[in-house]
């Protein structure tokens, strides 16, 4: 009982609001539901559909990382949470309507457009995000569109980061192992039709750099049919003895980047090739209306940075993926936003007053839309944990007062898509995987979803 | 997982799970369960627990053995394990995954240590 004495507010609800229904949205959720007596959650959810980037960034053929949705899940349950689909943030509501109608409002709306190389030739045919191409394959609404052109061996992947890797694994995995996965159907009807041979995955920096994890790379070593190459070159220097001084972890992925180069490649003509490549920077992308080839600077390290040489390497390639990060957008005029880092202005995941190092009470920010787009649904869950920890102990101390009665906010107005309607577009997509031996196929136009309800 | 589950007539093990702040959370498990499945077969309040349920894909299973603990069990880590283990906040030398051990009536007594969570920063 003894914990309960601190909330003055025990017999007013408090209201909060949770702006995306991602990871993040529902970390904060179960938290807060469980550790904050007499909360009142409601999460506005700009898709009819929830779950973010657990149900379109991670890739198909990993369904054990989407058993977080069962947690997720039961958080749906609880008697004080209320889900809002097709509500966005700066389109049906604003911030400051938010503001007026609940105690808390916390962000967690993620980062949804990518960064830019920023060099001449982006706007390329089948040059693109490795985003849209994620977004290509898992059937985010309005990337269904996307036809990447497979007809070319030659696949380049600029960025070695974790995003890359489960491109080039989708590229490179034997469509009858993809097929079995929630996988859109159109992408397995593109990918079987593929000519794709080789694809290379290109980083700045060097081996010890890698923004690729060990479990993705050990999975990459076991596709059948596939020979990952790397290039010799690339690890001079690094020797035992260097590895033997590394932190764990980066000792164990160098032990395992270094097995592999020696290992002989057991080859047969027919297998696909996984290329990595670094030390080089993308400088120019060649090519008439569509893609043919990317112009790189050989690159050296100093103080851990890329710096370019005048070296320059042509690797030809017919699809070209960017994959250098995600960005989050500023979606309404009255959120602090940094531009430039691409996310809210905050402290410990407080957000700051505009043109102030003072906290504006009552608002917060979680996941990727606060921390940046990095890490992964541990880091993420993490995050949302202290934040929504951060927020008890604000009330605790008495820097947030909630004792104001709140209404919340009345939705009825917009076609808003509650946690039932879900659960029969959920139904149907399992129905629909069912007839093709699938988990499910999902419904990628918001009209068909808002149909079923 | 655990594919050597002795004897059909299970044996109850006694584990204690030791928070960072300290206190101690005793629970009890059968043979052959894991001990992600002492956790949530005791609905013990370890917040963001067991994620994937046990398919090796998170880490948020993480737990700290004693030296000799560590060299008693009978099954030395997978590289999978190890490969997630990478990833754990406070990793130890003695680090394991809760979803990979599997309890044997000779573990009766065991302890484990909880690595820091935001729910024992506090007080
Ligand atoms: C391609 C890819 C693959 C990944 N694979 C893995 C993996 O295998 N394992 C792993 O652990 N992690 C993986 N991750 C990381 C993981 O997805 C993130 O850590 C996590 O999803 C971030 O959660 P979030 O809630 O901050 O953002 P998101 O999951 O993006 O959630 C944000 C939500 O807000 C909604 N939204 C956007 N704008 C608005 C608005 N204006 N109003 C209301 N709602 C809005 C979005 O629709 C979305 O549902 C992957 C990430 C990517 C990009
Ligand atoms: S529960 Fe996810 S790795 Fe053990």
């Amino acid at each position: 009982f003894s914990k309960f004495k601190y909330f003055s507010t025990l017999n007013n609800e408090i209201k909060v609001c949770i702006v995306g229904g991602g990871a993040a949205g529902f970390y904060s959720s179960q938290y807060l539901l469980k550790h904050l007596p007499n909360t009142q959650i409601d999460v506005i959810e700009k898709l009819p559909v929830p779950f973010g980037l657990v149900r379109y960034g991670v890739a198909p053929d990993h369904p054990e990382v989407k058993n977080v949705i069962n947690t997720f899940n039961k958080t749906a349950q609880h008697p004080n949470f209320k889900y809002y689909g097709n509500v966005s943030l700066g389109k049906e509501v604003t911030l400051d309507e938010l503001r007026k109608a609940y105690n808390i409002v916390v962000l967690s709306y993620g980062s949804e457009i990518d960064t830019l190389l920023n060099i001449s030739g982006e706007d390329k045919k089948n040059f693109m995000s490795a985003r849209e191409f994620v977004g290509w394959y898992n059937g985010t609404p309005g990337l269904e569109e996307l036809n990447p052109d497979l007809s070319g061996e030659e696949v380049i992947l600029i960025g070695n980061g974790n995003v890359a890797i489960d491109v080039a694994r989708i590229l490179l995995t034997p469509v009858d192992i993809l097929k079995k996965t929630d996988i859109t159907e159109y992408s397995i009807e593109a990918l079987s039709r593929s000519k794709v041979k080789k694809v290379y995955m290109v980083g700045r920096r060097g081996p010890l750099q890698a923004a690729f994890t060990i479990a993705e790379l050990r999975e990459m070593l076991k596709i059948p049919n596939v020979q990952t190459i790397w290039r010799s070159a690339d690890f001079e220097g690094i020797t035992s003895d260097t590895v033997t001084s590394l932190p764990r972890p980066k000792k164990r992925i160098t032990e395992l980047m270094l097995k592999s180069l020696q290992e002989a490649p057991k080859a047969s003509s027919d297998d696909k090739q996984f290329l990595p490549i670094f030390f080089r920077s993308p400088i120019q992308i060649n090519g008439d209306s569509q893609v043919e080839s990317i112009d790189f600077s050989h690159t050296v390290l100093k103080n851990d940075r890329a710096i370019a040489t005048n070296d320059v390497e042509k690797i030809t390639g017919q699809l070209v993926c960017r994959s250098i990060g995600y960005k989050a957008t500023s979606v309404d005029p009255s959120i602090n936003f940094d531009d430039k880092n691409g996310r809210v202005v905050n402290k410990h995941g407080r957000v700051l007053m505009k043109d102030s190092t003072e906290i504006d009470k009552g608002l917060y920010v979680a996941g990727w839309l606060g921390t940046g787009p990095s890490g992964v649904i541990l880091t993420t869950m993490n995050n949302a944990f202290q934040i929504s920890q951060t927020i008890i102990d604000d009330i605790k101390n008495g820097e947030l007062n909630c004792d104001e009665k709140k209404p919340g906010f009345d939705y009825s107005k917009f076609r808003a898509v509650t946690w039932d309607d879900w659960k029969k577009i959920d139904e149907k997509e399992v129905e629909c995987g069912k007839k093709l031996d699938k988990p499910r196929e999902k419904i990628v136009s918001v009209d068909e979803m808002l149909k079923l309800i | 997982l655990c594919t050597n589950v002795p004897k059909p007539q299970k044996e109850e093990v006694q584990v204690t799970f030791v928070r960072a702040n300290g206190e101690r959370v005793q629970s009890k498990g059968k043979v052959g369960d894991s001990l992600l499945d002492v956790v949530v077969n005791n609905s013990l309040d370890f917040d963001g627990f067991g994620a994937c349920e046990g398919t090796l894909t998170c880490s948020t299973c993480h737990l700290i053995l004693s030296q000799a603990d560590y060299d008693k069990l009978p099954d030395k880590p997978s590289d999978e394990e190890l490969d997630m283990l990478d990833l754990a906040y406070d990793l130890a030398d003695t680090s394991r995954l809760g979803c990979q051990i599997c309890l044997e009536k000779s573990m009766n007594g065991l302890e484990v240590k909880v690595p820091a969570t935001v729910n024992d920063a506090r007080s």
